[in-house]
């Protein structure tokens, strides 16, 4: 099956349904974290939704992914239960995670979804071990890892490449650019075009503009399909602009500033949802109508969830000590 | 029973678990043609898919354990020397001793790692640590510290079936060892010690390797009339603190002998464990002998004294039995 050069019209509907998803869900986390009822951090994917739903689009329940500490997005395209994330992120035992994990590491094995991750490229080498199980399967599963552009300045991504493109695993790497290393803009302390790297290993390279659903979409899926057939590894740099912060929380505790608001609106005037509603309500595809009932449902999804989460009871404290190890005392 | 070379007792381990589940996969670096000879022959009979020698990327080797046993894979992932587990750390602490826990118990990760260990052979700083006392303290890691080639197998088998991370530490340089391996399938399980020697004056409890020095110093005591109940501890997570406090218990005098350094040494750990638990038993202080808090050098004649040796243990002991 060569891939498609466009999205059908269930395609794009089900694209802006999962973006539309991820940012009422990550709004909706943002204001909890302001008003205090979130145990701990949160990393908002805000501004990137059409990258985490361009690439898992093209995935099935048995492929792998793995995350970064901005994980929610590509949990939720990956076909996470929001309320099940929610939860993890309240801290409570009906979180995917027991409420052991939170933000940092919502993942759901039985949905493919290694997870999220706490430190800058730690999927990278975990990534490459189930694109390594995927090949020995022979049953066409793929594994992709999202990462950043901060986690492309990490040794365990040449060394992906490496061994990637010498067993000809069935590996996607997605490099999310988003502008920023944590504080550090990325001109700051990345040398080169990222993009240029894979080529180094006879990988091949897209580089795609991130706020383009269908672009991503595209590239995702010729990539995709490269690592089905057997040919080994893909690269594709999306490039994007993370519109909040590094974490949520920096406002209170940043010493300073490190990008001007003018460079936040004007990424904002470049909105993946937006772009994306446009295009379909041009080519016939919805009218704003239905998108605004799309959203409404959304919202009542998000409602339910969070509800959900907040009425949760939290863990046994005792809990934890069967978690560290299977069936072994810690 | 049969007599086997320590390494060959782990090579034919590798070879029996390999042969009995064919999810289980073994990668590293020049597995191939096998440094110390414990993957030896596994290539030829397993093949490239099971069997691969990797590029040296501790980082990626490392992750790739923890992603092929998420997946479903039973992993025995050979580092070579311990040392290089430094250079594949990240996924070891963070992410193999997490992912379980982070995740709501939602995996197992039977992941088996291989590295030898330990000084006195003037392989210099880089190649001699005796790095257990960081993986005990990570939490969610498990490790094997055999000293027979019976315990080389058995603890081995035990580790490859078993469904939590194991480090199983070979000593360096100690695989021609000869000992009698049982017949058939001979499983040893974690967290139980082994009584080497029976004696009722001081109990001297071995990690890993230390045990034949160990075993002479009890010999050299026997002969000054001091009984000393010599314990392997074979495992130091899960550890058997109820057999060490069972032979404190008679003996009221402990003495651990471990070839880490001192500050933070299993040899600490269990001293500890000794005088909370056990205070009461005690007619006399805990004594470790350990390495100093010095990396090992590379000229003999300095390297060899800072390891624990037969008269070092024996002084001890004889020290605590005589207060």
């Amino acid at each position: 099956m060569t891939p498609k050069s466009a999205p059908s019209t269930e395609e794009f509907l089900d694209l802006l349904r999962t973006m539309l998803l991820i940012r009422r869900v990550e709004e909706r986390l943002r204001d909890d974290f302001h008003a205090g009822k979130l145990p701990g951090g949160v990393h908002l994917y805000i501004g990137q939704e059409a990258v985490a739903a361009g690439v898992c689009a093209h995935l099935n329940d048995d492929d792998w992914i793995a995350s970064t500490h901005r994980g929610h997005g590509h949990f939720l395209a990956k076909g996470g239960d929001p309320k099940a994330m929610i939860a993890e992120i309240h801290g409570k035992e009906t979180g995917i995670c027991r409420g052991m994990g939170g933000s940092m590491h919502v993942a759901d094995f039985s949905r493919g979804i290694i997870g999220a991750n706490g430190i800058v490229g730690g999927g990278v080498g975990i990534t490459v071990g189930a694109a390594l199980a995927a090949q020995l399967e022979n049953k066409g599963q793929v594994a992709v890892c999202f990462f950043g552009d901060g986690a492309a300045n990490q040794g365990v991504f040449m060394e992906a490449m490496n061994v990637g493109a010498l067993w000809k695993l069935p590996l996607v790497l997605v490099c999310e650019h988003n502008g920023f290393s944590e504080f550090s803009p990325s001109d700051t302390v990345t040398a080169g075009d990222i993009a240029d790297r894979p080529g180094a290993f006879g990988i091949p390279s897209t580089s795609v503009d991130g706020n383009d659903a269908i672009a991503v979409w595209e590239a995702a899926g010729a990539a995709v399909d490269h690592a089905r057939r057997g040919n080994g590894p893909s690269f594709v740099l999306a490039t994007t602009y993370r519109t909040h912060g590094h974490n949520e929380g920096e406002v209170y505790w940043l010493s300073g500033t490190y990008r001007d608001d003018s460079e936040i609106d004007e990424w904002n005037r470049r909105d993946p949802i937006e772009r994306l509603t446009r295009t379909l309500v041009e080519r016939g595809i919805c009218t704003l109508d239905e998108v605004g009932a799309m959203d409404r449902d959304i919202l009542d999804t998000v409602e339910d969830a969070c509800a959900f989460a907040e009425a949760s009871a939290v863990p046994a404290p005792d809990a934890v000590r069967d978690l560290m190890f299977f069936n072994q005392a810690p | 029973m049969a007599k086997k070379r320590l390494i060959q007792a782990i090579n034919d381990a590798l070879t029996e678990e390999m042969e009995r589940d064919e999810r289980v996969i073994l990668f590293g670096e020049d597995v191939e043609i096998s440094m110390f000879g414990d993957t030896v022959g596994l290539l030829d009979r397993f093949g490239p898919d099971r069997v691969r020698n990797t590029p040296i990327c501790e980082a990626t080797l490392s992750g790739m354990a923890v992603g092929a046993a998420a997946a479903g894979y039973r992993v025995i992932l050979h580092m070579m020397f311990s040392n290089f587990i430094y250079t594949g750390f990240d996924a070891i602490a963070n992410q193999m001793a997490k992912i379980r826990l982070m995740t709501g118990g939602q995996i197992m990760l039977p992941v088996t790692v291989i590295a030898g260990y330990g000084g006195g052979r003037s392989t210099a700083a880089q190649h001699s640590d005796t790095p257990y006392p960081a993986l005990m303290n990570l939490g969610g890691i498990n490790v094997a510290v055999p000293s027979t080639p019976a315990d080389a197998a058995g603890l081995l088998k035990t580790a490859i079936r078993g469904n939590n991370p194991t480090f199983y530490l070979e000593a360096g340089g100690r695989g021609g060892q000869r000992g009698e391996v049982p017949d058939g399938d001979h499983l040893v399980p974690l967290g139980q010690a082994a009584i080497r020697r029976s004696g009722g004056d001081v109990t001297l409890v071995s990690v890993g390797a230390m045990m034949r020095p160990t075993l002479r110093a009890a010999k050299a005591l026997a002969a000054d009339a001091i009984e000393a109940e010599v314990i392997d501890c074979r495992t130091l997570v899960p550890l058997d603190t109820e057999t060490i406090k069972a032979s404190v218990a008679k003996t009221g005098r402990l003495v651990v002998v471990d070839e880490a350094r001192d500050r933070c040494s299993a040899a600490s750990h269990i001293a500890a464990v000794i005088a909370e638990e056990a205070f009461h038993d005690l007619k006399a202080p805990v004594r470790r002998v350990t390495v100093p808090n010095i990396a090992m050098p590379y000229a003999p004649n300095v390297e060899k004294p800072l390891l624990p040796n037969p008269e070092r243990i024996t002084a001890a002991a004889a020290a605590l039995v005589q207060t």
